[in-house]
């Protein structure tokens, strides 16, 4: 049966996938001066992933994930300021751990309203923890935040280098490849196509006897603990976390990342991180306003035409060109 | 119930048999899509209850109604578009299973899932198309996948909302054989407007006019009812 | 302070949101489009206002009426181009436009005028204070009041009195069956948007004294106007007026005696609400 063995050898890993990985530790080599720029695009892809199991699988639209993220960074934080924990990989532990709970508990609750109510019960949750955070001075900081944090040594080997941040990225490396072998696996398993469905004919999986809310909130739950993750190696890569790491502005970004890229796609988030952020690197900074302008504008043109991003135009082109190939 | 002012399905006290091939026709607007959406758990009554064997499932959502052995195909396909076939009917195949939810195994290495999918695709005579998507299906080969999603839920209690609407007459049939092959003792509820079909599939007939029960019987008594042909305006039933 | 300032303060404050938010409330309940530009619809027309005043020297209603025209007309343009082909798009899909399209607004306003804060210079009538007898208090929070109040009544009667706002009611419920009882939506939806955004735009120039003016001012109330027109209904102007004058009045008392919680509380009143009844405190509920 061609399509059941086509089914079958679907998640097999194809030569392709290993350039991702390939080409980031050439980076290593090659950039040793645009080490702490690779760390943030590292993190930025962990929670543009994270995103995209919720959104572009599930298809919870949410302007509020955020909250798990800065969940995440605020945690390694606290544990490094008030309690000197600051060995890092416990910490991803411990970030993973709140970030989910909180992502559980929120997705319970939330996940019973859909449409505006629930975008806005997004917003509010995360505007929630920014308005406490901002209030538990004592905890977080406040305003401020909490600067010069110092983390101890990964394994008990490499230390961080605040400098060149050269074990961050390392480090940041290997902790994106762990979470996205596990957001792979969901992908490609039962669970990963129940979410696929939900998303594409959410009456249907209904009438299929699908426990739709429990595997939205599930999805959520861990979609939370990974964007936790990428928030905690935020905080330990460089060594502060403040009130930025929350907020809109934060949410709408790692948004509209996975957007350019290409949400449901796995790779999207990967596409659409460096894509953005050299963009952002480069032109941001010597045109600010232009560069607001640019984007909103990308924006506008890919919410009409493209709004499977990068990835999708690709795949439509590929499509394309197969068509005519073939008679 | 009651669908603002307007009342809809009013007094259907309504029994399908175990094993019945029994058939729902009415004029349009009768109300026979809305009782099955009564039935499915698509909506809830305003009075009165649904019970299966004996079971109250009134207060059931959906998705429980169909843990119990119900199932339904859509008046409207409702399909994973972008899905191939083979993953829409597989998907409906590992939820019976019970392991929609697992995580660890990839889904197309459940070689139990995807040969139960192979068979119900064998058996709709969709083996061609199994590996495009239901997008770029013709319409009538698509109304065939909504049907092989019922079936793939093992269902005690199959109800199919016109069915044929939309699949070639000269197709119809692979829709018959493959009701003919389910086990004896599942009862099979036909909305149709189609009377030859009506009349080569079913035992039992029951029509609705206005969201009440206008006549039952069997197709010969029904066929032979004046006030039927009336409202049908005497030609359809002439089969 | 005493209550009666405090509380007068808050409903001026309400008054501006309402302004924004009822065009917000009923082209979202019309249209079911999720529209996050509305704010910077709402920030155009206050500019437009305020720079009319201060380069063309037009007086402060006629500033009023021009900004409202302008951006009605600005936004007419953009419905029938950008928002109209994703009507039936995905709620992601409207999301990123508006998004993108609130960019475009505070890039073109920051290009065009440049990031400073706009003050507005009040006219002489409705400076200084009132003398209600009791109290004496700012001329310009006391005509807002009376003018949101009437705008509130107005709209009301509109919508409940004349046949425009009967197919408009009637879409916000059924769209489909006004459609077939020959109701033209398309129209309706452009006309319907037009005054909302007409609405907004002075209410971006009313409240330019009290929210500030500035390319912050989109992302900086958007939270407001979303929760403002949640927690109201959509599409109900009774309801958008109270929710407005609630989170006015609230905002207003909690900064003055809990400035460092009082956002915190909106936000989980907002939560705790919702959860309740998504639609919202008189919405209508969604099937």
């Amino acid at each position: 049966m061609n399509a059941a063995t086509e089914l079958a050898r679907r998640h097999r890993w194809r030569w392709w996938e290993a350039l991702p990985w390939v080409v980031s530790l050439a980076c290593y080599f090659a950039f040793p001066n645009y080490l702490a720029f690779g760390t943030q695009v590292l993190i930025t892809i962990l929670f543009a992933l994270s995103l995209d199991l919720v959104l572009g699988y599930a298809g919870i639209v949410t302007l509020g994930h955020a909250a798990f993220f800065g969940a995440g960074a605020y945690t390694v934080g606290m544990l490094a300021m008030h309690w000197g924990w600051n060995e890092p990989l416990s910490g991803l532990l411990a970030a993973a751990l709140v970030a989910g709970t909180i992502g559980l508990a929120s997705g319970l609750v939330l996940l019973r309203t859909q449409g505006l109510a629930l975008l806005m019960l997004t917003l509010c949750t995360m505007a929630l923890l920014e308005q406490a955070a901002n209030m538990g001075a004592a905890w977080t900081g406040g305003f401020d935040g909490m600067p010069g944090l110092s983390f101890g040594k990964i394994l008990g080997v490499f230390g961080f280098d605040v400098l060149y941040y050269r074990s961050q990225y390392l480090y940041a490396l290997a902790a994106l490849f762990a979470c996205f072998l596990l957001v792979r696996m969901l992908v490609y398993s039962s669970f990963g196509q129940s979410l696929t469905g939900i998303r594409e004919n959410l009456l249907r999986m209904h009438a299929v006897g699908a426990p739709v809310r429990g595997r939205q909130v599930l999805a959520y739950a861990v979609s939370a603990a990974l964007a936790g993750v990428a928030g905690a190696l935020f905080t330990q890569a460089n060594g502060y976390v403040n009130l930025a790491v929350l907020g809109l502005e934060r949410s709408a970004g790692v948004l509209i990342v996975l957007i350019l890229g290409g949400y449901g796609r796995l790779y999207g988030a990967f596409v659409g991180a460096v894509a953005y952020m050299l963009l952002e690197d480069v032109l941001a900074k010597a045109y600010p306003t232009a560069w607001q302008l640019g984007l909103g504008v990308t924006l506008v043109v890919v919410a009409l035409y493209a709004r499977n991003g990068i990835l999708g135009m690709g795949d439509a082109l590929w499509r394309r060109l197969q068509n005519r190939a073939a008679p | 119930m009651n669908f603002g002012a307007l009342e809809v399905a009013r007094k259907v006290n309504f029994r399908l048999a175990r094993g019945a091939r029994h058939a729902l026709i009415g004029p349009n607007g009768a109300g026979k899509t809305t009782f099955v959406n009564l039935l499915t758990g698509l909506l809830l009554p305003s009075r009165g209850s649904i019970l299966l064997e004996g079971e109250d499932v009134t207060s059931l959502p959906q998705a429980r109604r169909v843990k119990r052995g119900i199932a339904r195909t859509f008046q409207i396909n409702q399909l994973f578009r972008g899905l191939t076939v083979q993953e829409n009917v597989g998907i409906a195949v590992s939820e019976r299973l019970g392991i929609g939810g697992a995580m660890l195994r990839p889904a197309g290495k459940r070689s139990d899932v995807m040969a139960e999918a192979a068979r119900l695709i064998d058996m709709l005579k969709l083996g061609d198309d199994a590996g495009r998507r239901v997008v770029e299906l013709p319409y009538g080969r698509q109304r065939l996948v909504e049907i092989a999603i019922a079936l793939g839920l093992n269902p005690r209690v199959l109800l199919l909302d016109e069915p044929a609407a939309g699949i070639p007459s000269t197709e119809t049939h692979i829709l018959l054989d493959a009701i003919a092959t389910l086990p004896k003792d599942i009862a099979v509820l036909i909305i149709e407007h189609d009377m030859d079909l009506v009349f080569r599939f079913a035992d039992r007939i029951t029509v609705l006019v206005s969201g009440s029960v206008f006549a039952e019987g069997t197709p010969a008594e029904i066929a032979a009812n004046r006030e039927v042909r009336a409202i049908y305006l005497g030609t359809a039933l002439d089969g | 302070m005493d209550v009666i300032s405090v509380l007068l303060g808050g409903m001026a404050a309400g008054m501006v949101l309402f302004v924004v938010s009822v065009g917000l409330s009923v082209t979202m309940g019309l249209m079911g489009f999720v529209n996050l530009a509305h704010g910077a619809f709402a920030m155009l027309g206050g500019y437009a206002i305020v720079l009319s005043m201060k380069h063309w020297g037009l007086p402060f209603p006629a500033a009023l009426a021009f900004g409202f025209v302008f951006v009605a007309a600005v936004s007419v343009v953009a419905e029938r181009l950008l928002y109209a082909p994703l009507y039936r798009a995905s709620e992601l899909d409207q999301v990123l436009l508006t998004i993108g399209l609130v960019f475009v607004m505070i890039a073109a306003v920051t290009l065009g005028v440049g990031p400073e804060t706009q003050t507005v210079v009040l006219p002489a009538w409705l400076s200084g204070q009132t003398d209600l007898g009791f109290l004496q208090y700012r001329t310009y929070s006391l005509a807002l009041i009376a003018a949101g109040t009437a705008l509130m009544l107005a709209l009301w009667l509109g919508f409940e009195r004349t046949r425009i706002g009967a197919r408009i009611r009637a879409a916000v419920d059924n769209r489909r069956m006004a459609q077939s009882m020959g109701v033209d939506v398309g129209r309706l939806f452009t006309l319907t948007f037009a005054l909302g955004s007409g609405l907004a735009a002075i209410g971006g120039g009313l409240g330019a004294e009290i929210l500030g003016l500035d390319p912050q001012y989109p992302f900086r109330y958007l939270a407001y106007f979303l929760i403002v027109v949640a927690v109201g209904g959509l599409g109900r102007i009774a309801g958008v007026f109270f929710a407005a004058i609630l989170i006015g009045v609230l905002d207003f008392v909690l900064k003055i005696y809990f400035p460092k919680g009082g956002t915190l509380f909106i936000y989980a009143l907002t939560l705790i609400l919702l959860l309740a009844r998504p639609q919202g405190l008189f919405g209508k509920r969604v099937g």
